[in-house]
């Protein structure tokens, strides 16, 4: 095959990768009130529609709320996890490490029918608790593996200075150790936020008509309907993860925040 | 350097294992129990020890489809996803330009994008108003729209795209150990460049093919939104089976069984990944 026939090809297969995107984009900007292509009308009438969808409005808050809430729990139990697992001495290290990314394995479709079954018994379906410790399962593996790859890759030497010098372990840890695992704990929290703001399955098993997450009202939305309207919704959607991953790219890079 | 002793240690892991004890492994089991019940024909849970779930299904033609139809789908597009992603990263690593990192960002990204909102996409542009039929129209291709959702080959279509970057992640990494040294060597030696590929670009780069198909496949199997919504009720998988038993006919014992059949044919995958990678390393 020429280089230019090549080339080619590598700019189709891009433009595959990324049309599903494009048209959300284009749709976005659509006047018309049901899906049509090309659009007779353009206009912002349907950003205008979503800013006034009290559905979306307040599943997106939830949505927001649980994310956060997860994300601080998520670094508050899994960062001194890795750090035990990486700096610890005890047996069993790495049979831990691997229980505790092992919920990754597990199908979100499977994970989110046996917790339903477990949180049905105890009143925790459709409420926050519930929803926060089922996204918690799929956040903790993140944290864990990425903080405990960071701590790995840091030699130990400047703690030791610090021990050497009269620190305490606490003040070696608080002034040390944690600011140089910072980016990989960075990392961690925004993909932690992100896996929790998008995650729909494992919710959709959660939800009720007391609470319901942003994903899954746009899956039920697009379920029965396919009007611009979630075009639009995507549009801010994607431009919120635009901001998170530059924000990231800025502070320690995109490829070593995924711990690759 | 002297790490956090036992007790320390202890306190540390203490709260992450319970979080995984409360919402993983109890779950787990109580999963593996539900598959050991049956269901009175009113839809009342009978807490027994049987395995009839799993008889009935093994005797049922319909399950046998639907894990045929899981199956075919997770083949079609782990292959079509290879299709995609391959040329992309074979570029990347040839590439010798300041855009190559950011060109690798770009073709992850998608990743970092809600599968629901790209399924969406794709509903619209698979559409009979959508762009594609459009343009099927307009170069006189077809006198009517082409069903491309809605059907099995919606469902293709979208679930390719949506896994590609992961296909795309295990090759881009795969070719980041090879060196571009081989290639060259080859050519300078006198290979044209299609028997450098076939003889050497491409028997370094099959422990990456192998785990990027690993990674589709039971992602592809698990699938349950993009097949649920782009083959429009019509297209009927383990997971959205799973799903229909679980919160519309109520029958949790049945969902726990087909939940219990899918981590089966996962293990089996993994195990013929792992003898896979070893006849390739051999």
């Amino acid at each position: 095959m020429s280089r230019t026939a090549f080339r080619a090809l590598v700019v189709l297969l891009y433009g595959f990768l990324l049309s599903p995107l494009l048209i959300t984009i284009v749709i976005s900007f659509s006047a018309d009130p049901f899906l049509s292509f090309p659009p007779s009308d353009w206009g912002f009438r349907w950003y205008l529609e979503v800013a006034g969808n009290a559905t979306f409005g307040a599943a997106a808050r939830s949505s927001l709320l649980i994310a956060l809430v997860v994300t601080a729990i998520a670094l508050g139990t899994g960062v001194p996890a890795a750090y035990a697992i990486v700096r610890g001495s005890f047996p069993g290290r790495d049979a831990l490490l691997a229980l505790l990314t092992a919920p990754l394995l597990l199908p979100a479709i499977v994970l989110g029918l046996a917790v339903l079954l477990v949180f049905v018994r105890v009143g925790l379906v459709a409420t926050y608790q519930g929803m926060i410790l089922a996204h918690l399962v799929v956040t903790l593996p993140y944290v864990v593996r990425i903080t405990a790859v960071a701590l790995s890759t840091l030699k130990p030497d400047a703690e030791e200075a610090a021990l050497t010098l009269g620190a305490t372990p606490w003040k070696t840890f608080r002034h040390v150790t944690l600011p140089l695992m910072l980016p990989g704990i960075i990392g961690a929290a925004a993909l932690c936020f992100l896996v929790s703001f998008d995650e729909v399955v494992l919710s959709l098993f959660l939800t009720g008509p007391r609470l319901s997450t942003l994903p899954v009202e746009i899956y039920r939305y697009v379920e029965f309907r396919t009007d611009p309207q979630i075009a639009a919704l995507s549009v801010v959607l994607i431009l919120i993860t635009v901001a998170l991953v530059v924000l990231i790219e800025r502070s320690v890079g995109v490829m070593r925040a995924l711990g690759k | 350097m002297k790490g956090p002793g036992y007790a320390l240690s202890a306190l540390l892991m203490a709260p992450s294992l319970l979080v995984l004890a409360v919402a993983f492994l109890l779950p787990v089991a109580t999963l593996a129990r539900m598959s050991l019940n049956t269901t009175m024909p009113g839809g009342a849970i009978v807490e027994t020890i049987t395995l009839v779930n799993y008889s009935e299904f093994l005797a049922d033609e319909f399950y046998w489809e639907i894990t045929g139809t899981t199956l075919l789908l997770a083949v079609i597009v782990t292959i079509s996803a290879l299709l995609v992603a391959y040329p992309i990263a074979l570029f990347l690593f040839r590439w010798e330009s300041p855009w190559r990192g950011p060109l690798a960002v770009l073709t992850i990204s998608p990743l970092l994008v809600s599968g629901v909102v790209r399924t969406y996409g794709w509903i619209v542009l698979l559409g009979d108003q959508g762009p594609v039929n459009a343009l099927v129209l307009w170069l006189g291709l077809s006198a009517t729209p082409l069903k491309l959702s809605n059907n099995f080959l919606g469902a293709v279509i979208g679930l390719t795209e949506i896994l590609t970057p992961y296909m795309a992640l295990a090759l881009i990494a795969g070719f980041g150990r090879l060196d571009r040294a081989a290639e060259e060597a080859a050519e300078t030696l006198g290979a044209t460049p299609w028997r450098t590929f076939i003889h050497v670009t491409l028997p370094l780069s099959l422990p990456g093919i192998l785990l990027g198909s690993l990674l589709c496949f039971v992602l592809a199997v698990s699938s349950f939104v993009t097949p649920r919504l782009l083959g429009g009720g019509r297209v009927f998988t383990l997971a959205t089976e799973i799903y229909e038993a679980a919160m519309l006919t109520l029958n949790w014992p049945l969902a726990a069984t087909i939940s219990m059949l899918m981590l089966v044919l996962f293990g089996i995958t993994l195990v013929a990944y792992g003898r896979l990678m070893r006849a390739v390393a051999q």
